[in-house]
């Protein structure tokens, strides 16, 4: 479990490191906080000829807050939102969420920006970014692009992210105070990859309401039939929890979201959204 | 008695160096020199090997075993009838049996170089089929691993006690099930590892190893580099953790020795992690076939099983396979009173790695196996399990007990340790909660599994010779001396790996000689320290090198009393040795003045002083050779949520008896370490292999050990019931935690599913079988 050798350079600006990626015939990887980078290089499936480390680059981890929202670099760690280093625009579901990535060794080095460029559909921050439509601010040679949070994965671990560019920022919308979320993640163990995990997230104020579930098999998606059975609620009830686990049953469908002979996954997925909707409803 | 000896909790002696970061593991050794060794491993599970070539400019450090010709190949046989000998090559010749057995071995000043290395070697190989299944291994007409057997079968034993067709006929119930136990791997916190080097001074090859057995690897190397045996000197330094993993021969360990050797030049070789879950030893897959006859109340008449074990691709040195599953049949009473017992015991070949025992070896499958039987015939003549268990448990006016598979139990008070148990776990009060539907929908269940526990079984006929293999305990031996200023220096052949045994054995001498224990030093896991021994493995050490060390402490009185009687000018026969001094009628001296005439001033030694010194070699055997017999109670409340399939442990407890606790706090640290290892094994641990015989388990992410946070507290409580057999009544107690959970918390499990009329017959029980078991109930 040693990597196959590599050339290593420390970027101190942006540019600069955009310039080694782009340099390097698209043999160069980022190189963050390394928690899913280096395991995949210690077992030598990923073999870059050139790894640029941007965790010190001052522009991705500073962080601006403004009453719409908040825009964080891509190197800020999970630890700095679950200690609040970084203010909540989501009324305490970005903290919850990053409390349960993998533990804290992982969130001390690992970065919100890593996590989405790696594309893991089972990872933590992709569907809660996608609840709240936070926008991916993408930096390359030819400037800055900007990507909607449901629309950076492409397929699992494969992303919009063209070889040469830099996930820079993440802008998150502030939710409205009386704004409520569900957060429901069923994995084996405590900090692990997500069997199944459905964000939530209800902000009748600002006319918003967004359901989302991830999973192992491909990237998360929205259940749009869901959000529209959640906005429209008044409190729970058995009726609607039916409602809801119907409605998931067909989006996930639709959207050949797992494999629909694995009943077990499907099911799974259906009374994770339940549970979290049940939990924006109740809160 | 001290309050430092025999039944006091001090903190462990080996603690300080350890929470200090001054442990000594095999990756801390540093020898001038030294190169790293890695190793080219199959891709593909069954192949035919045609070629191994070096990349360019490397051949000087690439060894295949065409270079190995004159090592023998790692052969283990056993006497069952019509065992197959399967001949282990240290690199893969010919063929390769499984992914990830070793075909080349590359060696480097760094671990890294040697690894770019050893991925730039072509191997051309042509894949055959793989057996992945032990049912799949025996269907006609599949590829055979070894192909001059003509079948995928080691071997196959029978074993019958008692008239079981008398009893089929008198039985008003006859349960019969198949249960499967997922294959596991030990996973010690620090993996295998080996470092070599020659000492030109000694003439002397020392290899350090993560071992748990010095001396039979000294034999093992010595016999099978071709080499004198003293001129070989294995130490076993701190061991992270072993679990019976670190009791084999590894390939690995034999090809740096010979590459050490050849090259003139230290050569380590650390196992990461990686490798650790592909090519360690697997260990408890097995297959239970099993019908038992019970009457009405649900007393169990007679039992029938076949267990069928996958025991991988070779038979590992010194324990051959067969005796997995042999074990499994030959524990499958459990700890009660059954008449009739018919067992065989098939141990399939596959292209898997090699299995090996793993703490419990076969007993956590037979618990589950008998336990969730049990329940089940309660289920059937409609009584609570535990009622059923208790009329079934040996009475303690029974004991000394013969098993119907001949376990010969020495002593406890089974029923009365199973009774604790169910008050710390009060099932009637679960059977109330179940009458409310939960609020968060989860369903309640409880379980209870009884045990034995098998511990320092010797030499035979009820022991290792029974089986006819390469390894046979017999006389275990220690060497105790009073060093010059009055503390004890001891030495045994066995090997510490996490059991505190640097503090237990000191308790046992001091128990005997009054010496504190931080005045003994105890050295262990080094053939050039210890003068005989098979190493720590069976739940032994503490029964067999504690009983060797207070037999040399009780041979050194007489030796020191001798010199105190003189240096107080009275009588041989006027003193007592105890308190760590000889005292006499008119006064005493301490063992430190005895030492000081000893070694320093003869001059005032008696004449005609006895010519042993203050030093005694001796021995230790058991009485009895099927060893002595804890025991262990379970209980289990869990919540089973029927929309996820997850299970919670609510609430836990363990009784158990392993005769005279020599240090209760080092006990309960051994139970609660093996509690954690049987929740892996009930609800989460599983190596899968696909049809192509590829493993599926190759990380942390697919192979799930229990973390901290997945273990609850538990309930515990310790009987002491000594055995008739040992000195002090102490009996083992290694294994006895991890043998339980596995029948406490599926039995907890199948109550919390009886309402969908569903058992869980499989481990681990997870989420998607939890699931499918309840869909199998609504389909029904």
């Amino acid at each position: 479990m040693k990597p196959a050798p590599f050339d290593y350079a420390r970027a101190s600006s942006l540019d600069e490191a955009i310039s080694l990626l782009a340099g390097a015939d698209g043999e160069a990887r980022p190189l963050a906080g390394g928690q899913s980078m280096g395991p995949m290089l210690n077992f030598r499936l990923a073999r870059p000829a050139l790894l640029v480390d941007i965790s010190r680059i001052e522009e991705l981890t500073a962080i601006s807050e403004t009453p719409d929202g908040i825009t964080v670099g891509a190197a800020v760690t999970h630890a700095a939102f679950e200690d609040g280093d970084v203010a909540d625009v989501a009324n305490g579901l970005i903290r919850h969420a990053a409390s349960g990535i993998a533990y804290r060794a992982v969130r001390n080095r690992g970065t919100i920006g890593g996590s989405l460029a790696h594309a893991d559909p089972a990872a933590d921050w992709p569907p809660v970014m996608m609840a709240l439509d936070a926008v991916i601010e993408v930096r390359g040679a030819g400037g800055k692009r900007e990507v909607a949070a449901s629309d950076l994965a492409t397929d699992v671990m494969t992303t919009v992210i063209e070889p040469g560019e830099v996930l820079a920022a993440i802008r998150i919308p502030r939710l409205s105070s009386g704004a409520t979320w569900g957060h429901y993640k069923v994995c084996i163990k405590p900090g692990d990859f997500a069997d199944s995990l459905a964000v939530v997230v209800r902000d009748r104020d600002n006319g918003r309401c967004r359901a989302v579930i991830a999973g192992p098999t491909s990237p998360p998606i929205y259940l749009d039939g869901v959000a529209t059975l959640v906005e429209s609620a008044d409190g729970w009830s058995d009726a609607l929890q039916a409602e809801i686990k119907e409605a998931a049953g067909v989006d996930i469908r639709a959207a050949s979201f797992c494999d629909g002979t694995d009943r077990y996954a499907n099911n799974l997925h259906r009374t994770a959204i339940v549970r979290a909707a049940k939990e924006a409803l109740s809160s | 008695m001290s309050d430092r000896g025999v039944g006091a909790s001090i903190l462990r002696k080996e603690d300080d160096r350890f929470l200090h970061g001054g442990g000594q593991f095999v990756p801390d050794v540093q020898i001038p020199g030294m190169w790293h060794a890695a190793f080219r491993r199959s891709q593909v599970a069954h192949g035919r090997l045609r070629g191994v070539t070096a990349p360019k400019g490397a051949e000087g450090q690439v060894f295949t075993s065409a270079d190995l010709s004159d090592i023998k190949p790692i052969r283990s046989t056993a006497s069952f009838p019509g065992f197959k000998v399967s001949d282990f090559p240290v690199l893969a010749k010919d063929k390769v049996r499984y992914v990830g057995e070793q075909i080349a071995i590359v060696v480097a000043p760094t671990r890294a170089e040697a690894e770019d290395i050893a991925d730039a070697i072509e191997v051309d190989c042509e894949e055959l089929q793989a057996i992945h299944d032990l049912n799949q291994a025996r269907e006609p007409g599949v590829a055979i691993i070894h192909e001059p057997w003509g079948d995928n079968v080691f071997c196959e034993t029978a074993f019958e006690n008692g008239d079981l067709e008398a009893t089929k006929k008198n039985a008003a119930h006859a349960i019969s099930r198949v249960f499967r136990m997922a294959r596991q791997t030990p996973f010690p916190m620090e993996g295998r590892g080996a470092c070599a080097h020659y000492d030109s001074r000694l003439d002397e090859l020392v290899v350090w190893m993560s071992h748990q057995l010095p001396h039979p690897m000294q034999r093992g190397i010595a016999e099978h580099l071709g080499i004198a045996i003293d001129k070989v000197r294995v130490i076993c330094p701190d061991v992270g953790g072993g679990f019976g993993l670190k009791t084999h021969l590894d390939g690995e360990t034999l090809a740096v020795t010979w590459v050490s050797r050849k090259l003139g030049r230290p050569v380590k070789w650390v196992q990461d992690r990686f490798e650790s879950l592909v090519t360690d030893a697997d260990c408890r897959e097995h297959q239970y076939t099993i019908t038992a006859y019970a009457d009405d109340a649900g007393k169990i008449l007679g039992i029938d099983c076949e267990c069928a074990v996958d025991a991988g691709a070779y038979s590992p040195w010194p324990w051959p396979v067969g005796v997995e599953a042999a074990t499994g049949v030959g524990n499958l009473q459990g700890p009660y009173d059954i008449a009739a017992l018919k067992g065989r015991s098939v141990t399939i070949c596959s292209n898997k790695p090699p299995s090996q025992p793993f703490r419990g070896v076969a007993r956590p499958g037979a618990c589950f196996t008998d336990e969730l039987t049990l329940d089940a015939i309660a289920r059937a003549v409609g009584r609570e399990p535990w009622d059923v268990r208790m009329d079934n448990l040996i009475k303690p006016e029974q004991m000394p007990f013969d098993t119907v598979t001949r376990k010969h139990l020495d002593s406890g008070d089974y029923p009365e340790a199973f009774k604790r148990c169910i008050a710390a776990i009060d099932p009637a009060a679960v059977r109330e909660r179940q009458k409310t539907p939960e609020p968060d929908g989860r369903l309640i269940g409880v379980g209870f599994a009884t045990f034995y526990e098998q511990t320092a079984y010797g030499t035979g006929p009820f022991g290792y010779s029974a089986w006819g293999i390469e390894l046979v305990p017999g006389m275990e031996m220690a060497t105790v001396r009073l060093t010059p200023d009055g503390g004890l220096w001891a030495s045994v052949g066995i090997q510490c790996h996490g059991q505190g045994l640097e503090t237990t054995l000191a308790q046992v001498a001091n128990s005997v000689l009054g010496v504190d224990p931080d005045r003994i030093s105890i050295r262990h896991g080094d053939t050039a320290t210890a003068y005989s021994g098979t190493g720590t493995y069976a739940s032994r050490s503490i029964v067999v090198a504690g009983g060797a060390i207070a037999q040399g402490c009780n041979e050194l009185k007489p030796l020191l009393a001798r010199i105190g009687a003189h240096l107080l000018q009275c009588g041989e026969d006027d003193v007592t040795v105890e308190d760590a001094e000889v005292r006499g009628p008119g006064g005493s001296v301490s063992f430190a003045e005895i030492g000081e005439a000893f070694y320093h001033h003869p001059e005032n030694l008696p004449d005609g002083t006895d010519r042993q010194g203050l030093a005694v070699t001796t021995g230790y055997n058991d009485k009895v050779h099927g060893g002595v017999f804890g025991f262990g109670a379970h209980g289990a409340v869990i919540a089973v949520d029927p929309d996820t399939g997850q299970v919670e442990i609510l609430d836990y407890a363990i009784v158990g008896d392993c005769g005279t606790l020599v240090n209760p706090m080092i006990v309960k640290g051994q139970v609660i370490g093996g509690f954690a290892q049987g929740i892996g094994n009930a609800l989460y641990e599983e190596s899968n292999y696909d049809e192509n015989g590829q493993p599926q388990s190759v990380t942390l992410a697919d192979y799930h050990v229990p973390a901290a946070s997945m273990i609850p507290d538990c309930k515990y409580e310790y009987m002491e019931s000594p055995s008739p057999y040992s000195t002090f009544g102490i009996k083992g107690v290694g294994e006895s935690g991890a043998i339980g959970p596995v029948g406490a918390i599926g039995n907890a499990v199948n109550d919390a599913l009886k309402i969908f009329g569903v058992e869980i017959s499989e481990t681990p029980i997870t989420p998607r079988r939890i699931f499918d078991a309840i869909e199998r109930g609504g389909a029904s």
